[in-house]
């Protein structure tokens, strides 16, 4: 049962923390308006994927567990993130085969976690954000959040509602090469990747590219301003929290 | 094949500046993306079709040696041999020895992955023994002595020049001046040129797409129909098989057929699905003497009962490839073994150890686009980080990285120390790059900066930032 008002715990994610402190804030606002209360607990750090991702399972076990025991009470835990909003929801559980009590908790919280945008339409049911927004955007599809966690319409819907044209590329749902601690191992790759990615974004016309993770948007703009383009590169939830006058486009200065 | 998967950095460096290469593989999209989401849009139980071959297949892994017994036993019953094969060596042993056994002078080979596994051709030339390759796509590449760069499509890696090319330089006997002038005379050639081989072979070398128990028969499927002459015409046949392409029943392997031609090519179905059981009968029209079954497990057993054993749910449709972002910017080759793109990166190290093969697994982003098109659910990312994961406990994951890891990981697992370092970092690098809002250059992070530049961070952490707001609305921080 959906409460009036649920207990959310923001999960603010290493690269926002580090990087793009806006985009917290942006989802704090998004969150309160949809009427959550919302706490950001202290003990986070990260939530563990580069040490799970380059097969370390003790450190990503040990981080997991600060999760649990900073995340345990909320109704909901609420992450500006697909890739690490995948990891807590589908992979965190697997950290704990061996222990059917972690193993429990860890899957009662991976069933209270969801990605932002996701959260406020499919369990707050917002069909729309406040304000109201102009110009074309490119939404870029990031892989966790379309593949694990079914996020595709959802913030396509909100920003049409804001009054934002959609403008989609021939291939959003294609990788953008970024993969973590992939795009500095295999930077050639990496780098022939984005470097598509930048072409399709680049054909649509569109004013602005979007996603719902930072790791995407940090390697797209870092190409797309390598290549001079003028295109601005920001997160979904600045935008939708119309924020977007708060801090100049990712890899543009103020 | 010789494996060159140590070397993937450099050649994946080299696919990506191959022109040539660039622009075969730019077909894939047109050849392979569309076709294949049309078909499935077209079959509106395809989800449920995926769920149902998921389910074949690990029903007959879980009761593997209960099938492979049975169709052993219904194999000879229709007058055909079996060989168990534990390893290469043995296959290509159990190969030599019954061409040797027959006379064979030329053997015909219609396209099979088990045949690049065991390197069988080379090993026949240097018995005296002459290999032909009846598939297209195998015929140049035999022309060329090159290895496939793509399971289904072997020459997938070739444009039409380099085809033209390779023809002219091979069939001296015909005119030098020919002008091919579409796809069609480049196949109209090779089908005179493969013709007479055909009637010649004493052997013919076929793969199996799969086995069935109940009735001991191996099922081919091609779109060149070059595999049926391949089986009947020569007076014995050999399939080369692995042991997990079992299947229980006709109506299941009619369920994975489904599945294999949309994922593979978007077809409904295959143009030419054959299947064959045992030697010719009496009032048979055709059909080999012999029947032979050269079965291999070359360590695939092995990975039954582990973190691996899904992959042997595996039909080789291809569509991880097709759709791998990764596979599409450096091809086939760069893999430096039999077995490309995400199937091959969870495979090969099973054939030639993590410590030779450990780029694979590595060099992909976790996308999730194989998983998402593969039509048995391999969950082809979860089984390259259980790689990942044996690499790491092994310590063959490289020192720096380790080193990284354990540094970052002490920090993390410390919020008070990780608020700290995580100011000053991103104090730091907000300074940088305050003029222009990014870096172009910086040092131990030439892999981001060679190819893009670094966005700078806005300059406060979020955590320091919220605590000041806490703190101005009289709030705890
Ligand atoms: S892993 Fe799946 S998608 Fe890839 S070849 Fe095998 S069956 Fe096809």
């Amino acid at each position: 049962m959906l409460q009036a008002s649920p207990r959310v715990a923001l999960f603010v994610t290493c690269l926002v923390d580090l990087h793009r402190p806006t985009v917290g804030f942006a989802a704090i606002r998004l969150l309160e308006q949809a009427g959550c209360q919302v706490e950001v607990p202290r003990a986070q750090t990260c939530c563990g994927q580069p040490a799970y991702n380059s097969g370390d399972r003790d450190t990503a076990r040990d981080l997991a567990l600060g999760i649990l025991e900073a995340f345990g009470g909320y109704d909901y835990i609420v992450v500006p993130s697909g890739s690490c909003g995948g990891m807590l929801r589908h992979h965190l559980p697997t950290l704990f085969e061996d222990d059917p009590n972690l193993r429990a908790r860890a899957e009662a919280l991976a069933a209270r976690t969801y990605e932002l945008v996701s959260f406020l339409t499919d369990v707050m049911g917002l069909e729309r954000v406040a304000g109201a927004a102009s110009g074309t955007v490119t939404y870029h599809d990031s892989c966790s959040g379309l593949r694990e966690l079914g996020i595709k319409a959802q913030p396509r819907r909100l920003l049409e509602a804001l009054g934002v044209t959609v403008k989609e590329m021939a291939d959003p749902d294609v990788c953008c090469g970024f993969g973590g601690t992939f795009c500095v191992k295999y930077p050639e790759i990496s780098t022939r990747m984005v470097s598509d990615k930048s072409a399709d974004i680049a054909a649509t016309g569109a004013e602005t590219v979007l996603a719902g993770d930072l790791g995407c948007l940090l390697n797209i703009a870092g190409r797309l301003k390598r290549e001079g383009s003028a295109v601005k590169v920001r997160h979904v939830a600045e935008v939708l929290a119309g924020m977007t006058g708060a801090v100049p486009p990712i890899g543009e200065a103020g | 094949m010789l494996s060159t998967s140590p070397a993937f950095k450099e050649n994946a460096r080299k696919a990506i500046n191959d022109a040539g290469l660039q622009k075969a593989l730019a077909r894939t999209k047109p050849q392979f993306h569309g076709k294949r989401a049309k078909a499935v849009a077209g079959l509106p139980e395809f989800e449920r079709l995926r769920d149902i071959g998921r389910d074949i297949k690990n029903h007959t892994l879980a009761h593997l040696d209960f099938y492979l017994e049975t169709w052993a036993a219904n194999v000879e019953r229709a007058g055909g041999q079996v060989h168990w094969c534990a390893s290469a060596d043995d296959a290509r042993a159990a190969v030599l020895g019954i061409c040797e056994r027959v006379g064979a002078r030329t053997v015909t080979k219609g396209k099979s992955m088990i045949s690049e596994e065991l390197g069988i051709n080379e090993h026949l030339e240097q018995h005296g023994i002459t290999p032909v390759e009846t598939d297209l796509g195998e015929y140049i590449l035999q022309l060329r002595h090159e290895p496939p760069s793509h399971i289904i499509g072997p020459a997938f890696h070739l444009n039409r020049e380099d085809w033209e090319e390779s023809f002219r330089r091979a069939h001296t006997d015909l005119p030098a001046d020919r002008v091919f002038h579409e796809r069609r005379d480049i196949l109209t050639e090779a089908r005179a040129k493969l013709r007479a081989r055909f009637l010649a072979a004493d052997v013919g070398i076929t793969g199996a797409n799969f086995l069935i128990a109940e009735t001991g028969s191996s099922v081919i499927v091609t779109n060149e129909g070059n595999g049926d002459l391949t089986q009947t015409l020569p007076r014995v046949h050999i399939v080369l098989a692995s042991l997990e392409k079992m299947v229980p029943t006709l109506e299941d392997a009619t369920n994975m057929l489904r599945l294999l031609a949309r994922s593979a090519t978007g077809q409904d179905f295959s143009v030419y699905t054959t299947f064959s059981t045992g030697v010719r009968r009496e009032g048979d029209l055709d059909g080999p003497e012999e029947y032979h079954v050269v079965l291999l497990d070359n360590g695939r057993s092995a990975m039954l009962g582990t973190e691996f054993q899904d992959m042997l749910r595996c039909i080789r449709c291809a569509a991880c490839m097709n759709h791998c972002p990764v596979y599409n910017v450096v091809g086939g080759h760069a893999y430096g073994s039999v077995y490309p793109g995400p199937m091959g990166a969870v495979l090969t190290p099973t054939l030639i150890g993590v410590d030779q093969a450990g780029n694979l697994p590595n060099a992909s982003t976790f996308c999730g686009r194989c998983e998402s098109v593969c039509p048995v659910k391999i969950p082809l990312p979860k089984m390259m980080r259980h790689w990942r994961e044996r690499e790491f406990e092994r310590h063959l994951t490289p020192a720096t990285v380790r080193t990284n890891l354990a540094l970052w990981g002490f920090v993390a697992r410390r919020p008070g120390l990780y608020r700290l370092v995580t100011r000053i970092g991103a104090g730091a690098l907000g300074w940088l790059g305050r003029r222009r809002g990014r870096l172009s250059r910086l040092p131990f992070a030439g892999g981001w900066t060679a190819g893009r530049d670094l966005p700078a961070p806005e300059g406060d952490t979020f955590f320091a930032r919220y605590a000041r707001e806490q703190r101005g609305k009289g709030g705890r921080a």
